[in-house]
């Protein structure tokens, strides 16, 4: 039995330590906001934060979580920079079929939290490597940037 | 029937079907979160609600539910169609919530596709005038009901917002109040619809209906489902098309923990656990032995081999205008030709390929998203020898279709594993298999032939060589020879040119699946047409825009979006070296655009997009921001495939298999993109595709301005830039 710490609840798992967190939250708990897309950490889909840091849930073995704090896109916007970004990013209309969105939105909150005021370098290099089929960029480029400048 | 829900997941969606499917939703205690939460709307299920028509519903308390035929995937559909119903029908914007359609093509069939079938980006062409009607009749009965609650004349009447009013009198009614008599009374057969000077809604940038639960995780899509007991599975087809299982030893993935089950059937091995990693973790630890069968030895080159073989045969005949052959053999002027080819590609959706199935005793239920519910339903149907009135299908929100949810093969697969299974399961696929069990985008070998006199085109020719994905789809639509997909933009290509000719010559690609793809036929001749165009216009010594204009004179809405697009882009400033832009055009889906690509390539042959102009007169705009990220996603979408997408064969199997080697553009990769809408009163266009069509070829042209090599194959390749045909 694995435990874990989601959303500031203490969770319970009988999944094998090797497990990555991604079908843990979707499979086991039904967090199905963080979304599967390739499982080999190249579209950034499962993006959650543990300890405040972005990670790619889709590799990240349950067991190397330990206690570390999980939070998935259902509680981000408990979050400040988690709300600003998901007030943006319905400001700005970013969203198309949305399925990439949830990892989008924690990779944006992330970046916000390291760096309040990212310039397109910072945006680059924080948000490539989550892919998004639709073409969102354009207006994630701009959400972030406007979520930025928010009070 | 509502899906009992498990207290603790979140519920799946599913169709508000019926009002009996309210209540038992309501009585159960899911209270319509089932079907609403995806929407971020709620109804209050105690109220009656009154139906109109197929599409409208009005609860007592005046909120408006307005059920939605075409599946949202992104484009804003539900946003979209939604808007047309409610500027008709006068309603409350704020009290609209949407609704996915159940599948009944009687009811929500695509008047264009002639079935329940989101595609071709067809919708808002489609339902434009349904929808229309249908509001305006709702509309009519509410202001009928008024009237005679009132003793007034009908035409002494008028509407805002969800309230009827008697101006005379300054009495008003609300629709909710009116809404169980209105629904009695018989709605006008042919009811007047508004000018569009008074449209309220249509024309504004709304916020989109479904984006709110796409950013807190309570958006449900096809994989999300977890009805009460599921179990989950993954898959592996047979690698080689038409391959067999030989032989498997199931004892690996059952010692694998959370694995419940192994299903070996002919051609496919999956395997059930407790969730997705025990399935995938146990799939990866069995050695299945393949019987290849018969396309074990197809390779690209031999796909590409007959595709070029078969391109010297006359195609059937498409277009017929003037005498092309004669004015093409001796005309005045001299005599061009060349050849493209596209490559296979892969759709790659974010959400990969999924479906549930629960096969009962007393019926099938599925949970997916798909852009062809009537399809889905009829091979689950079949599949599982259940009749098709005891298959119920769940629609879901779409995690990218590009055309690949056009297809019902995941579901099939799904409802053959579930035969085998008790309770529901679950079928994820995993990427790689998503890759590589694709309906691929037909590669295309495209011949041209022009003779050019003073700077005018006078004959012309076009011979596509290639799939016909009709042939199979809708084969009532393939006739004579001639896929119309295939020849779309081709023989309706805009140029004014007296002697034309186009033909189209099928030729199957051994070994693997074709399909519909983003785009559709007009990818290829869109790229063939404007990249032949561009070499013409060159060779000719001529502006590339002028050169164009020149042959558009029965074209005013191209002109118009060219002559807007070499304005926005910038196009004759000047540029640094190795740098170009390349422009196309193209009037497909029924709307016209031109697209300017600016890049930069460096001594290697690596191309760097700069910048992206695409004017667009699209008719009547609905959303204009909707339309604005449409085009700004398809542009992307065509970008990706020209910068990176191809998909290759070797014995018989596709060799890429995720996103390290099946690229698409990513953020740090894309340039700036402005979108230009020209206002127009003309019939709304689709806009879906319109972008990726139009991309390809303008990439293709500027990568030729910034270094003088025209490229005939697609994608882009640094190493065709180095060796390439100077021109």
């Amino acid at each position: 039995m694995m435990t874990i710490k989601v959303n500031g609840e203490i969770k319970h798992a009988d999944v094998t330590a090797d497990t990555p967190l991604l079908w843990v939250l979707r499979d086991v708990l039904g967090l199905t906001g963080t979304k599967f897309g390739c499982g080999v950490a190249q579209c950034g889909v499962c993006t959650v934060h543990v300890a405040g840091k972005p990670v790619r849930s889709c590799v990240l073995p349950i067991g190397a979580v330990g206690q570390r704090e999980v939070v998935t896109i259902e509680a981000i916007g408990e979050q400040p920079n988690g709300a600003k970004i998901q007030k943006a990013w319905l400001d700005l209309e970013v969203i198309q079929c949305g399925y990439c969105q949830s990892g989008q939105i924690m990779a944006a909150t992330a970046l916000l939290n390291q760096t309040p005021v990212p310039d397109d370098s910072d945006i680059d290099a924080a948000m490539a490597g989550n892919l998004c089929r639709c073409g969102t960029y354009v207006r994630v480029r701009q959400a972030i940037k406007h979520a930025a400048a928010e009070v | 029937m509502v899906t009992p829900l498990a207290p603790r997941r979140p519920p799946s969606s599913a169709p508000k079907a019926t009002r009996r499917a309210v209540l038992g939703a309501a009585a159960s205690g899911a209270f319509l979160l089932g079907f609403h939460a995806p929407l971020g709307r709620s109804v209050q299920a105690q109220d009656a609600d009154s139906a109109f028509n197929a599409f409208i519903r009005i609860d007592r308390d005046g909120a408006v539910t307005l059920i939605i035929p075409q599946v949202e995937m992104g484009q804003g559909i539900y946003t979209a169609l939604a808007m047309v119903l409610a500027e008709e029908l006068d309603a409350d914007w704020s009290r609209v919530s949407v609704a996915h359609a159940p599948e009944n093509g009687r009811l929500y069939g695509n008047p264009l596709l002639g079935e329940q079938i989101t595609g071709g980006s067809s919708s808002v062409r489609a339902f434009w005038t349904p929808m229309r009607q249908a509001g305006a009749r709702a509309r009519a009965c509410l202001v009928k009901a008024a009237a005679e609650r009132w003793g007034a004349p009908p035409q002494a009447l008028r509407t805002e917002a969800g309230v009827v009013i008697h101006p005379a009198s300054g009495r008003r009614l609300t629709y909710g109040a009116l809404a169980a008599h209105a629904a009695t009374l018989s709605p006008p057969s042919a009811p007047s619809v508004k000018s569009p000077r008074d449209f309220r809604l249509i024309g504004k940038p709304l916020r989109r209906l479904d984006t709110p639960t796409k950013t807190d995780g309570k958006a449900r899509y096809g994989i999300d489902a977890l009805p009460e007991g599921v179990k989950f599975a993954t898959l592996r087809i047979s690698p080689v098309l038409g391959g067999r299982v030989a032989r498997v030893d199931p004892a690996p993935a059952l010692a694998t923990p959370g694995v419940r089950q192994v299903v070996v059937l002919e051609d496919v091995v999956a395997v059930v656990g407790d969730h997705m990693w025990a399935a995938k973790r146990g799939l990866d630890a069995l050695d299945i032995v393949w019987d290849d069968g018969p396309n074990a030895r197809v390779d690209t080159d031999l796909i590409w081999r007959r595709l070029r073989e078969a391109s010297r045969r006359t195609g059937a005949i498409a277009r017929d205008d003037g005498d092309a052959e004669t004015a093409l053999a001796k005309g005045p002027g001299r005599a061009f030709t060349a050849e493209y080819e596209m490559p296979l590609l892969a759709h790659t959706c974010m959400e990969p390929l999924n479906c549930t199935v629960d096969v009962r005793a007393d019926g099938v239920e599925v949970w997916i998203g798909t852009q062809v519910m009537t399809r889905v339903r009829a091979i689950v149907a079949e599949t599982t020898s259940v009749p098709i009135e005891k298959v119920k299908i769940n629609q879901h929100l779409i995690g990218g279709g590009f055309g690949r949810r056009l297809e019902a093969d995941m579901a099939g697969w799904a409802a053959r594993i579930a035969m085998q299974v008790k309770g529901p399961v679950k079928v994820v696929w995993t990427r790689e298999e998503d890759v590589r069990q694709d309906y691929y985008r037909p590669a295309y070998h495209d011949i041209l032939w022009a003779r050019v006199r003073k700077g005018r085109i006078t004959a012309w020719k076009h011979r596509v060589t290639g799939s016909a994905i009709a042939a199979r789809y809708a084969p009532v639509a393939y006739k004579a020879g001639i896929d119309p997909d295939g020849v779309d933009s081709a023989r309706d290509m805009p140029y004014n040119i007296a002697d034309a000719r186009v033909e189209f010559v099928r030729e199957e690609p051994p070994g693997i699946h074709t399909g519909w793809w983003r785009g559709v036929g007009p990818n290829n001749n869109v790229f063939a047409i404007e990249s032949f165009i561009e070499e013409l216009a060159r060779r000719a010594r001529q502006d590339p825009i002028a050169f164009r204009l020149a042959h558009l004179d029965r074209a005013p809405r191209l002109r118009s979006a060219l002559a807007l697009a070499r304005e926005k882009s910038g196009w004759d400033q000047p540029l640094p070296a190795r740098c170009g832009r390349g422009v196309a055009v193209q009037g497909a889906f029924g709307s016209f655009i031109a697209t300017v690509v600016e890049v930069a390539v460096d001594d290697h042959g690596e191309v760097r997009l700069r910048r992206v102009t695409s004017c667009v007169d699209a008719g009547v705009v609905i959303n204009p921001n909707s339309v604005i990220a449409q085009l700004q996603g398809g542009l992307i979408y065509g970008l990706s495939a020209g910068l990176y997408g191809e998909i290759t064969l070797k014995d018989g199997r596709v060799q890429q298999s995720n996103f390290h080697d099946y690229r698409a553009l990513r953020i740090d990769q894309t340039p700036p993109i402005e979108v230009h809408l020209i206002p127009s009163g003309e019939a709304p266009g689709g806009i879906g595709e319109t972008g990726t069509t139009a991309s390809v070829a303008a990439l293709r042209n500027a990568v030729y301005a910034a270094t003088g090599v025209a490229l005939r194959q697609m994608p882009v390749k640094a190493k065709a830039i180095a060796k390439g045909v100077r021109l």
